[in-house]
C-alpha cells in the first residue's frame, strides 16, 4: 500500500498521462478510420487506392517503428515542433485507424446492397448514403470490434513511454528505478490498465445495447 | 448514329418521356441486352413480360442507371442520363423505383422512409415533408403504421411503403421491378391495387411483372421480353388472345395453364 500512497502524485500523473493519450488517439483513429472507410468503399478510384495504400502501410506495422518515425524523422522532415505527446497521438492513431478502417469496412459490408439502391433510386448522394443509410446500420455490426481495438488501443499506448511521453508504463519505470518493489509496483499499474479497459468495454456494451433497440 | 436519332427524338419535345436507342448489356460473356430500343410515353403504363433471365429486370434498373450499359443512349424527358455524380442524382429523384425485395430502409420508421428523400434531397421544410407523407401513406393504405418499423410490417404492407416513398418524390415516372414477387399470395392484389390506381391516376409507369392480370387490366402496352432481346411489343388484348412470335406463344402456354 504504501508504494502506492507514497508515491501516488507520480501514480495519478501516469493514470491521467495514459487516460489522455488513449482519448485523443481513439478520437483521431475512429475519425480518420471511418474517413478511410468511406474511401475505400467511394466510387473514386484514387480515393480507394489512398485508402488501400493508407491500410497496407500502417496496419501491423510494428508500432514501436512508427513511434521511432514520429520521433525522429517527423521532426526533421516537418520541423513543426510538435511535442512527444503530440507526436504519440499521431503515431497511435493512424496506427489504429487502419484497424478501425476495416472494422468500419467489414460493417458496411453487412448492410445489404439493395439498402443502397434504394437510397441511390430517391436521388441521395454518395456521401449523403453513407452518412444516413448505410453507416448507422453498420454501426451496431462495427461496435463489438471497435471496442477490442480501443481497448488494444490502451495497451499499445505505453510504447509511447519509452518516447518520453508521461503515462503508466514510463511511471512504472520511473519506479522500478528507485528500487521500490516490483511486484507490488506492477499490480498497481495493473490495477490502473484495468481500469480505464473495463470502463472502455462497459461503454462499448451500452452502445451495443443501446443500438440493438433502436430498430 | 443512335445519338443523332435520339437528339432529333427530343428535339421536337414529343410526349416520349423515357427513351432508349440501341442499349446493349454484357454481364461478362452472356449478352443481356440486345440492341433495344424502346419508347415510352408520357401517361403510358408499359408492363414487361418474359421468361426469367430474359433480361427485363435489367432493363428496368438501367433506366436510373443502377446499371450501366455499354452502348445505345437512354434519355428521360429529353436529357440523356448523366455520369455518376450529383446530376445523376438529381435526375434519379425524378425516377421513382419499387424493388422486389422492398428495400425499405431498415433503421427508420415508416413515416422516416417516406420523409427522407423529401428532406433531404428535395430540401423539402420537415413539416410539409411529414404532412405529404402521412397523405402518401394514407392513400396507399398503410397510414396507421407510420411509427413502425420495416421489419414490423407485413410483406406487402412493406411494399405500399416503399410504393409511397418513391411517390413522394414526385417522380415523373415510376418503375418497378418484380414488385409482387417476394409476397405472399394473399398480399399481392392489395400492391397491385395501390399499382391500378396509379395508373388510372394517369402515372408514367414501367412495370416489370408476372402477374399477367394486371398486364391485361392496367397496362396500355406489353412488352414481351426474350434471350435480351424485345421479340413483342403489343396491346394487351392483342398479345394475350393473338401472340405473334413463337417464343410468345410457347411462353403464355406455360403460364396460362396453371
Amino acid at each position: 500500500m504504501n508504494v502506492l500512497v507514497d508515491n501516488f502524485a507520480l501514480f495519478r500523473q501516469g493514470f491521467f498521462g495514459t487516460l489522455s493519450l488513449t482519448g485523443a488517439s481513439a478520437v483521431l483513429a475512429l475519425l480518420l478510420g471511418v474517413l478511410i472507410a468511406a474511401f475505400r468503399v467511394s466510387p473514386v478510384p484514387p480515393l480507394r487506392a489512398f485508402g488501400t495504400l493508407w491500410v497496407t502501410l500502417l496496419r501491423n506495422t510494428p508500432l514501436t517503428l512508427l513511434f521511432l518515425v514520429a520521433t525522429f524523422i517527423v521532426p526533421e522532415v516537418l520541423t513543426t515542433g510538435l511535442s512527444s505527446y503530440q507526436l504519440a497521438v499521431l503515431a497511435l492513431g493512424f496506427y489504429t485507424s487502419a484497424f478501425v478502417c476495416e472494422a468500419v469496412r467489414s460493417g458496411v459490408n453487412t448492410v445489404p446492397l439493395g439498402q443502397a439502391e434504394a437510397a441511390r433510386s430517391i436521388g441521395m448522394t454518395f456521401t449523403q448514403i453513407l452518412r444516413l443509410i448505410i453507416l448507422p446500420q453498420a454501426a451496431r455490426t462495427v461496435i463489438a470490434p471497435v471496442g477490442s481495438l480501443m481497448i488494444a488501443l490502451t495497451k499499445n499506448s505505453a510504447i509511447a513511454g519509452a518516447f518520453s511521453v508521461t503515462e503508466l508504463f514510463s511511471t512504472q519505470k520511473l519506479l522500478s528505478d528507485q528500487g521500490l518493489n516490483l511486484t507490488v509496483i506492477f499490480i498497481w499499474i495493473a490495477l490502473a490498465y484495468l481500469i480505464i479497459t473495463f470502463a472502455i468495454s462497459g461503454l462499448f456494451r451500452l452502445l451495443e445495447n443501446r443500438l440493438a433497440v433502436a430498430r | 448514329m443512335t445519338e443523332v436519332s435520339v437528339t432529333k427524338d427530343a428535339a421536337p419535345a414529343t410526349d416520349d418521356l423515357v427513351v432508349l436507342g440501341g442499349v446493349n448489356k454484357h454481364f461478362g460473356a452472356l449478352h443481356v441486352l440486345q440492341d433495344i430500343d424502346l419508347t415510352i410515353t408520357r401517361g403510358e403504363v408499359v408492363v414487361v413480360i418474359g421468361p426469367s433471365g430474359s433480361g427485363k429486370s435489367t432493363l428496368c434498373r438501367t433506366i436510373n442507371r443502377l446499371e450501366t450499359i455499354d452502348s445505345g443512349s437512354i434519355t428521360v424527358d429529353g436529357k440523356p442520363l448523366p455520369q455518376e455524380g450529383r446530376e445523376l442524382a438529381r435526375l434519379r429523384a425524378d425516377v421513382g423505383m419499387v424493388f422486389q425485395s422492398f428495400n425499405l430502409f431498415a433503421h427508420k420508421t415508416v413515416l422516416q422512409n417516406v420523409m427522407l428523400g423529401q428532406v433531404k434531397v428535395r430540401k423539402t421544410d420537415k413539416k410539409a415533408a411529414e404532412d405529404r407523407s402521412r397523405q402518401l401513406l394514407d392513400r396507399v393504405g398503410v397510414g396507421v403504421q407510420a411509427d413502425k418499423y420495416p421489419a414490423q410490417l407485413s410483406g406487402g404492407q412493406q411494399q405500399r411503403v416503399a410504393i409511397a416513398r418513391a411517390l413522394a418524390m414526385d417522380p415523373k415516372v415510376m418503375l418497378f421491378d418484380e414488385p409482387t414477387s417476394a409476397l405472399d399470395p394473399e398480399m399481392i392484389n392489395e400492391v397491385l391495387e395501390v399499382m391500378q390506381q396509379l395508373a388510372r391516376d394517369g402515372m408514367t409507369m414501367i412495370v416489370v411483372t408476372h402477374e399477367m392480370g394486371f398486364a391485361r387490366s392496367a397496362a396500355n402496352r406489353v412488352v414481351f421480353m426474350a434471350d435480351g432481346r424485345i421479340v413483342e411489343e403489343a396491346t394487351p388484348e392483342q398479345f394475350f388472345s393473338n401472340p405473334r412470335s413463337d417464343r410468345a406463344k410457347d411462353f403464355l402456354s406455360k403460364i396460362l395453364h396453371h
